[in-house]
């Protein structure tokens, strides 16, 4: 006997753990896996707040626990095993790099449902979510734009997938209609949080001349770089308000809270289903923090209007006429970018001088 | 007072005690560190180092055990001999990475070709590919006398933006919507490295790590290249005037070392982490110099060592789920173990004396 229960094979196992007759107001048990530790003061600490929120609003109803620091790969999908076999009927899956594992594991546990962030693939039981982060892109864009006076802007980009030239292209299309002379340098860090890597490239574009600093990187180390050389800058992910009233003059926030609380609700309710969710400012996913006073009254005025329009679903930040970087018409006057196109995004728009790394 | 002398010769007893003694002392002060930052030290400890061999998930995380250890033993096994003879490879980092790279390069590059030989094709490619990246330090070393800790150290950052480059590049999964990342290897049945056995969590790389204990130990004790290397690791000198021909050592250590840890790199692609990205690298082949030394540089030392690094992984993966343990307070503690480990190694080399007032 004790020889055969060795021998039970992983699937049986994990089958007997899974299915515990969970009583009716025992509470749901909701795990979350992060890529990076909680106090990153960015992409996972804004996770934590969700995650944060999600027990405040359902109280004694939800028992949630994480799992901070995972790599992607091989280790997440043994980290995202061990929620599902501690009981955990929801699980968020906070970082691209664990599509794969999350895949993997939601086809051992059936009765458990998967978020992933930012990913592609969804099955019965994963359901993807991500934030159109572009939107705000152009609203701090337009301030950018407005901004500039060397009419030279930088952006730190982390690594150059689809998400990542959407911001591009979407700052860069808004700074220019304010401001038909400005030009737009691109750096790459290949890494989404790395202070010293991060500093490096705001130096090289502060040393181009750029004097209105974007970042998609989640560090403050571009805030402190542009400080010191009196450019401004754009807080990331989170507020970053310890930077105010300048050199951040105003930021882009990630907010999950309404979607998870959405999520782990309908899970509760018995409504839950797989789909697709990518939400923006409308929904209040995707934020502007407080434009300071270091930005002019009436650019402020413009750059709320142009948020207020957008969730307002008025206005797409993407809409033609807009030309592809090698001067073939990607959207013709009028013609709305569809989110199929923007998904797999790998070119930019016309006017951006910088190749992407292939 | 207290004073050491140094021993004739290491002392056997306390070279098996100081590994024991210093899991001890890491459990103790670790458990201090836990009861200081309010957890229940007990509990804790139990979590991390009992719980994933007998606890309530145990049949899901024995299996992991070695699926984690297994890559670590591999690289040990390398490193270690390169280590006994002096020569100090700290870049198998970058073998692994290279490794994982050349081998997937094999299958996708036949991709979707069905064949029996591919498989082991692959597993050449990844020896070959370890072996070549650490033929570099070699060769610099021999021919300008470069040291050989910097240069594979550099090293490590020049294969991890390979890595990047493949992934984004080259590599890419044409179907991945513009994604970074190679296709899934695990989903690729000529080239996946699954479980051999359902349950057991063994895959060839497990395989691999068991054969590379047994080559070890053979070439170290039982053949003329280990008695060689040995003495050079002893007596430079004098094993010049034995006949032993430094460069041809040097070559011959870190291509061995490269080899085994371009293997490792392969096995992991193809099977657990499944895809090339520019997060291949997860830290097995900078772990695996702790492993080496916490193993004594011997063979069955390594084998233990490895598992008890993966425990610690696991475990504390575990302790992070159940008791919200932060991910840094487990680094930590896998720290203490090195440190306590290099601090009691004193003990083999020296003995403590009370010194007699005259």
């Amino acid at each position: 006997m004790q020889r055969r229960t060795l021998l039970a094979t992983a699937s049986a196992a994990i089958m007997a753990l899974a299915a515990p007759a969970m009583a009716q107001d025992e509470p749901l048990k909701v795990g979350f896996i992060y890529v990076g530790p909680v106090g990153d003061g960015g992409w996972t600490y804004q996770h934590d707040l969700a995650r944060q929120a999600v027990e405040e609003e359902f109280g004694d109803r939800v028992e949630t626990t994480f799992i901070e620091s995972v790599p992607e790969g091989a280790d997440a999908e043994r980290a995202l095993t061990q929620l599902a076999l501690a009981g955990n009927k929801l699980i968020f899956a906070t970082s691209f790099g664990f599509m794969d594992p999350v895949m993997n594991v939601a086809a051992k546990f059936p009765d458990v449902k998967f978020e992933h962030a930012t990913g592609y693939k969804t099955a019965e039981n994963v359901a993807t979510y991500d934030a159109r982060f572009y939107e705000g892109r152009a609203v701090i864009g337009t301030i950018a734009g407005r901004m500039t006076e060397s009419n030279k802007i930088g952006y730190i980009g982390s690594f150059p997938i689809p998400e990542v030239i959407q911001g591009i292209n979407s700052s860069f299309i808004h700074a220019r209609k304010v401001n038909p002379d400005v030009e737009m340098r691109v750096v790459w860090a290949y890494s989404w949080f790395d202070p010293a890597k991060e500093a490096e490239a705001a130096s090289a574009l502060l040393a181009e001349g750029v004097d209105v600093i974007l970042q998609h990187t989640d560090s403050t180390a571009p805030l402190a770089k542009a400080q010191e050389a009196g450019a401004i800058g754009f807080g990331q992910a989170s507020d970053m308000a310890a930077f105010k009233p300048s050199p951040r003059v105003a930021s882009i926030i990630d907010e999950w809270s309404p979607y998870y609380i959405k999520r782990v609700g309908e899970v509760l309710d018995g409504t839950w289903e797989s789909g697709s969710s990518w939400a923006g400012i409308g929904d209040g996913e995707v934020v502007i923090g407080e434009i300071t006073d270091a930005v002019p009254a009436e650019v402020k005025a413009e750059a709320e209007a142009l948020r207020d329009k957008i969730g307002s679903g008025e206005y797409h930040p993407f809409t033609g006429p807009l030309n592809k970087a090698d001067g073939t018409e990607w959207l013709a006057e009028g013609e709305v970018a569809s989110d199929q196109d923007l998904q797999s995004m790998n070119f930019f728009v016309e006017g951006i001088d910088a190749q992407i790394p292939q | 007072m207290i004073r050491l002398v140094p021993r004739q010769s290491a002392s056997n007893g306390w070279q098996v005690a100081t590994p024991l003694l210093a899991v001890l002392a890491t459990m103790v002060m670790g458990g201090l560190l836990f009861a200081i930052m309010g957890y229940d030290p007990v509990a804790a400890i139990r979590t991390i180092f009992w719980d994933p061999l007998f606890g309530p998930a145990a049949s899901y995380s024995r299996p992991q055990l070695l699926v984690k250890a297994a890559p670590l033993i591999l690289i040990a096994s390398g490193l270690a001999v390169g280590f006994r003879a002096g020569i100090w490879n700290i870049g198998a980092e970058g073998q692994y990475i290279i490794g994982g790279i050349t081998g997937a390069a094999v299958a996708l590059a036949v991709y979707p070709l069905e064949a029996w030989w591919l498989f082991p094709a692959m597993v050449a490619a990844g020896l070959a590919g370890g072996w070549a990246w650490g033929m570099i330090p070699a060769l610099l070393r021999n021919w300008f006398g470069a040291s050989e800790i910097l240069v594979s150290l550099m090293l490590v950052y020049v294969a991890q933006r390979v890595a990047a480059w493949m992934a984004f590049g080259p590599m890419r999964n044409p179907e991945g919507m513009g994604f970074p990342g190679s296709r899934n290897l695990q989903q690729y049945p000529s080239a996946a490295n699954p479980e051999l056995i359902a349950g057991t969590g063994a895959h060839w790389g497990v395989v691999a790590a068991a054969l590379a204990v047994l080559a070890t130990w053979f070439l170290m004790s039982r053949h003329i290249r280990g008695f060689h290397i040995r003495a050079a690791g002893i007596a430079p000198r004098a094993a010049r005037f034995a006949g032993v021909r430094p460069q041809t050592l040097v070559a011959f250590c870190l291509g061995l070392s490269g080899a085994l840890a371009g293997a490792a790199g392969l096995f992991e692609v193809a099977g657990p982490a499944g895809q090339i990205t520019d997060k291949l690298g997860v830290g097995y082949g900078f772990t695996a110099i702790i492993v080496a030394f916490l193993g004594r540089l011997h063979p069955v030392g390594i084998l233990l060592a490895g598992l008890l690094l993966a425990l610690t992984y696991i475990g504390g993966e575990l302790a992070q789920l159940t008791m919200q343990l932060p991910a840094a307070t487990v680094q930590v503690f896998q720290g203490m173990l090195l440190f306590f480990l290099l601090g009691f190694d004193l003990l083999t080399r020296f003995q403590i004396r009370r010194r007699v007032s005259a």
